[in-house]
């Protein structure tokens, strides 16, 4: 994973509620044996709709995503963090996300940011006309304008992501101890090994 | 202290904590074709090996054509859609490569992931089961602690047979009373996310308590379970009890003779203690329960049957009333429309959340004898797995369909979700058994309501939304 400590660029000032992850990637894209490619499908339906912020040429390669409550819902699609990735976004900023969301978010990279909603409300009108600064490290979302908005972060996430951690890596270092839960699950409830 | 079912089962499998993350041991890990090519991509490109493939089943489903997939000489079909194929091929590969347990296309176990779990007896109570599925909630239905998971936590439980995860909140749907006549599981939990909401159990593992769930069939307690993730829940769980023990006995890989028996007696301790302490609480009225539809384009967009579509200025929130106005807009209804005068053009009666033998059944005990009507274009009936199709063929189930008119299919995800040829045409409406009205789920400009079986085939004879007790 690649280290991210900040995020600073214009941000779509999107706003909607129930952002489900059909409405990022439509299923017909998760065809995909990859990873790469699927910014073309980010968004389709809301791109359908004229004048769209995602179409805007103002908008254009803005690294941030402001967004309404519960952003994420539905599918487990991981296609979801890799669409708005390959769109070049690095951060959402949402008042709530649903919980895949916000893994699968976290695992590439993408920070999902939580504040309330009078903090969106506020985002939504500056990023109509100018950037915004996510501060990883210290924990705060500020603007030009002195707006300061510190937001919360699990420890071990913010570890990972501030220092590119591989979690597979991590979890395999703990292989003795995975290994000894084994053993244990063998002596105590032989029954989980599937009849074959 | 007392403990809930949800704690119980949280540490039984942590292997260590720090606190706010814990590792947690998964016992049970169900692959399809769609989540898992770039999670085996990854376990290749560092050279890793999948840890317990013993542990590890995998089916195409989701993507996997519904139509015939031999021809009469039993040759193999191919599939036209080439980038289809190959993601379906990619598993096959996958799994021989990796030596991962696989159910292929055309063998007769192959199914949907949530619903050959549980017929294979490879859910067991008191489990961890994941799968790249949101729906992976439905085996909360057995009391295993199951939840959906991205890619990456797919190779990462591949790549070492746990995941890191902080621990959810937990909650407590109680309903108490009975549902009333003509009211199914599917109702009960469309009710229940339209009370929460879909954001209602974000950050909470949902334990559905009462009798209801106690006298609901496991089929029935596998419908509402499956929905868990539409409240926003990532997980739902029912405390196994003799109904369960019954359920699992003899399937093909649930445990046999001793280990059956030690199975059972630890089983037993799979309950909330008396007294233990949920973070959230919702009760509900089971006679308030009526058979339910949604008229939007989210899961908490719920009426019952004899309701209309409400008007988007009777909402409190602003940000509310204007998702309603798009979501009728999108849907094409106005305010102030009655439910049973929608008309329905197309009936999807499967996906992971409706297609077993009881579902089929009450579908068709409502078709026997009947057709469907002319206005509607489309009907189809997709069976869970093969083996629900076989017993719903010895049952005779399948004639009563084909002579109402509907089409008789192999088993897959088919029509809810719009990723295989099975769609619902744009500007259209589908009365369906699935689980997601969401914009363009059921193929672009499709318009959902999500519905009960018995309500999919009393809409497909009147052509409209139809209460099922006036049937």
């Amino acid at each position: 994973m690649k280290a991210i400590s900040s995020v600073s660029g214009r941000a779509y000032p999107l706003g909607r509620e129930n952002i489900d992850t059909d409405i990022i990637i439509p299923a017909k894209w998760l065809k995909t044996i990859s990873r790469s490619g699927l910014g073309e499908g980010a968004f389709e339906t809301i791109r359908a709709e004229e004048g769209n912020i995602f179409d805007d040429p103002e908008y254009a390669g803005s690294p941030i995503l402001i967004a309404g409550d519960n952003f994420g819902c539905g599918s487990s699609r991981e296609h979801a963090a890799w669409a708005m990735a390959d769109l070049g976004i690095e951060a959402v900023i949402a008042p709530s996300f649903s919980d895949i969301f916000s893994g699968n978010a976290f695992k590439n990279a993408l920070l999902a940011i939580e504040l309330p909603q009078e903090a969106i409300d506020r985002l939504m009108e500056v990023a109509k006309s100018d950037p915004i600064h996510i501060d990883l490290e210290n924990q705060v979302v500020t603007t030009a304008f002195q707006d300061r908005f510190p937001f919360e972060m699990d420890p071990f996430r913010k570890n990972c992501l501030l220092n590119g951690l591989d979690e597979i890596g991590l979890t395999m270092q703990r292989d003795d101890a995975i290994t000894d839960h084994e053993a244990g699950l063998q002596q105590g409830q032989p029954w989980l090994v599937p009849a074959q | 202290m007392p403990k809930t079912l949800y704690q119980k089962i949280w540490d039984a499998h942590v292997i260590e904590s720090n606190g706010d993350t814990a590792l947690l041991y998964i016992d049970r890990h169900l692959v399809h074709e769609v989540t898992s090519p770039q999670a085996f991509e990854g376990l290749r490109n560092a050279g890793r090996i999948v840890r317990r493939p013993d542990l590890t089943l995998a089916v195409p489903d989701h993507n996997l054509p519904t139509t015939a997939r031999m021809d009469p000489s039993g040759t193999i079909i191919p599939i036209a859609d080439p980038q289809s194929a190959a993601q379906l091929a990619a598993l096959e590969k996958n799994t021989a490569e990796f030596g991962v347990q696989y159910i292929g296309a055309t063998d007769r176990n192959q199914g949907i992931v949530h619903v050959i779990g549980p017929e294979q007896g490879f859910t067991l109570p008191g489990t961890t089961l994941v799968c790249g599925d949101s729906h992976t909630a439905a085996h909360g239905a057995l009391g295993a602690l199951a939840f959906g998971i991205g890619t990456s936590e797919v190779e990462h439980v591949m790549a070492t047979q746990t995941l890191m995860l902080s621990q959810s909140k937990s909650m407590e749907v109680r309903v108490n009373g009975a549902l009333n006549k003509g009211v199914s599981p599917k109702d009960l939990i469309l009710h229940i996310i339209g009370e929460i909401g879909t954001a209602g159990g974000t950050g909470h593992v949902i334990e559905y308590r009462g009798k209801v769930f106690e006298e609901m069939s496991i089929e029935g307690r596998l419908t509402v379970s499956n929905m868990s993730i539409e409240g926003g829940a990532r997980a739902g769980l029912i405390a196994p009890d003799e109904k369960t023990f019954a359920y699992l006995k003899d399937r093909p890989m649930a445990p046999k003779g001793a280990q059956w028996d030690a199975a059972v007696q630890y089983w037993k301790t799979l309950h909330s203690d008396e007294g233990a302490k949920f973070d959230k609480s919702v009760i509900i009225n089971a006679a308030d329960v009526a058979p339910s539809v949604t008229w939007g384009t989210s899961p908490e967009d719920v009426v019952p049957i004899t309701g209309h579509v409400p008007d988007p200025m009777s909402f409190a929130d602003p940000s509310k009333q204007a998702a309603a106005q798009k979501s009728l807009d999108y849907m094409g209804l106005s305010a102030g429309t009655k439910m049973q005068d929608v008309e329905i053009e197309n009936i999807f009666i499967g996906s992971c959340t409706n297609s077993r033998i009881e579902d089929l059944r009450a579908a068709a005990s409502i078709l026997r004898g009947r057709s469907k009507a002319d206005s509607v274009k489309w009907a189809i009936v997709v069976p869970g797995s093969g083996l629900v199709k076989e017993q719903a063929e010895a049952e005779g189930l399948d004639t009563i369909f084909t002579q109402a008119g509907f089409e008789w299919r192999e088993p897959g995800c088919s029509a809810c979700l719009g990723m295989n040829p099975d769609k619902v045409p744009a500007g259209e409406r589908c009365a369906s058994t699935s689980n997601r009205n969401f914009v363009g789920r059921q193929g672009p400009g499709s318009r959902t309501h999500l519905v009960s079986p018995a309500m999919a085939a009393a809409a497909a004879i009147t052509g409209k939304l139809t209460d099922i007790r006036d049937m």
